[in-house]
């Protein structure tokens, strides 16, 4: 089916691309890889009479080290790019991994982190992830610039703190503590996931620290902070089946709906199994 | 939906299946529609519609996109392969050789998108074990459930020299 008729904007520049939304306003949005955008308006639940490209914005579709083993990912990037970077690969092959597995190879070779992250559909993939890692959404408007946490980015289902005249330049993914892993896990049967938990290992002198956020079973992701309580100081040996049940008793907290996904007892369920074989990850 | 088309068309110039090509469009009009009804390219089918099933897959640079869903526009300057570009001087390109010789396909329908993404993952990685195969090809759906033969011409060419 033909989306609504529209103009199609291409700047080369981000201050380009930020004028032209000054200018057109609510008739204009963002256009990245379209996955999302164009199966909305072909369906009219979305309309716009301007679409500006950012492709043409070379630096959008960068990935850099930034610092010692930080990376930042220009929100242009596709899923494919990200899956083959060497720079993911090597720091946060947890992410390179989860990259992989977004929906199908014609989606992750059109689909942007930055496309995902903005239209913030709950069943997706990076987002819980990325809360986990620490990292960081590089705002740009005709304003200025911000920086934020995607765990503060993401309000919602399709919501997120981006106002309406900024762009989502970059992701930063902070260095991860020497030592430390992290792993995603996810299950569905379809191409989006029912359910996905993200867990990250950190080594400290103390005991190692576990961090765990469940996502796509919410609005938006959750972390499952009791469990980091829960298992503080446990020894490894032990952790694993601490980690399956207290996720369990943290899952039965969160306020988890009934979808076309599943039943909420299910993703619940899912959670724990999930967080259980991403702990096992972990530590293989 | 208006009848008036307020918007500037768009020229966009690329290679279609080796042969340089131009054309005129509205910038909403998708790519598999410029090619099945501006160039008669009908084997690129539409079918879900949503980027799921893979029926319309093509290669762009090489790479496989779902046209229904994929701008006309995205590919100026860019080469496209369609299923009608496979084979060469009247020779089947091995891909649809082993499909024939498996019997790797049912209705068909599906067959033109399976076949253009083996193309772009045997040209990425020309000896992929089964779980490789598999994984690449979970966007593309045979509803007559032919999975078994397809697997079975993909592994064949998996595993020939050269």
């Amino acid at each position: 089916m033909l989306p609504p008729r529209f103009e199609l904007h291409r700047p080369s520049t981000i201050e380009g691309a930020l004028e032209l939304m000054a200018r057109f306003g609510d008739d204009a949005t963002f256009y990245a890889g379209g996955t999302e955008l164009l199966v909305a308006m072909k369906a009219r639940v979305l309309r716009y009479a301007h679409l500006i490209d950012l492709k043409k914005i070379g630096s959008l579709a960068e990935i850099h080290l930034n610092g010692s083993g930080g990376i930042l990912i220009g929100a242009l990037s596709t899923h494919h790019q990200i899956s083959c970077n060497p720079y993911v690969i090597t720091h946060f092959p947890g992410y390179a991994a989860l990259s992989e597995n977004v929906a199908n190879i014609r989606v992750r070779i059109a689909g942007t982190l930055g496309g995902n992250l903005c239209f913030a559909e709950p069943h997706a993939d990076p987002a819980t992830l990325l809360c986990a890692l620490n990292a960081r959404a590089h705002l740009v408007s005709l304003k200025g610039r911000r920086i934020i946490n995607i765990s503060d980015f993401i309000l919602g289902e399709f919501s997120t703190a981006r106002e309406d005249g900024e762009i989502l330049t970059h992701i930063e993914l902070p260095p991860l503590p020497h030592g430390a892993r992290a792993v995603y896990r996810s299950f569905g049967q379809q191409e989006r996931p029912t359910a996905g938990v993200a867990v990250v290992r950190t080594p400290h002198a103390t005991g190692p620290e576990w961090k765990i956020w469940a996502g796509a079973v919410s609005s938006r992701p959750l972390e499952l902070s009791l469990v980091t309580e829960a298992v503080k100081g446990v020894a490894d040996t032990h952790v694993i089946d601490q980690i399956r049940v207290q996720s369990e008793v943290h899952a039965e907290t969160l306020e988890i709906h009934d979808d076309a996904h599943g039943g909420a007892d299910y993703k619940r369920h899912l959670i724990s199994v999930l967080a259980r074989r991403a702990a096992e990850d972990c530590l293989s | 939906m208006s009848t008036e088309n307020k918007y500037p068309m768009m020229q966009i110039s690329f290679v279609l299946n080796g042969k340089a090509c131009g054309t005129t469009i509205e910038p909403r009009e998708l790519l598999i529609d410029v090619l099945r009804e501006k160039f008669q390219l009908t084997g690129t089918k539409r079918s879900c519609d949503v980027q799921v099933c893979g029926a319309c897959t093509v290669l762009v640079d090489g790479l496989p996109v779902s046209s229904c869903s994929t701008l006309a526009a995205e590919v100026d300057a860019r080469d496209v392969q369609s299923i009608e570009g496979l084979s060469q001087h009247g020779q089947l390109d091995p891909i649809q050789r082993a499909f024939v010789e498996h019997g790797a396909m049912q209705c068909g329908f599906c067959t033109p998108g399976m076949v253009l993404a083996v193309k772009s993952l045997l040209a990425q990685d020309p000896h992929p074990n089964e779980e490789t195969i598999r994984h690449y090809l979970r966007g593309n759906i045979c509803r007559c459930t032919g999975y078994v033969k397809i697997i079975e011409a993909i592994n064949d060419l998996a595993s020939r020299h050269g």
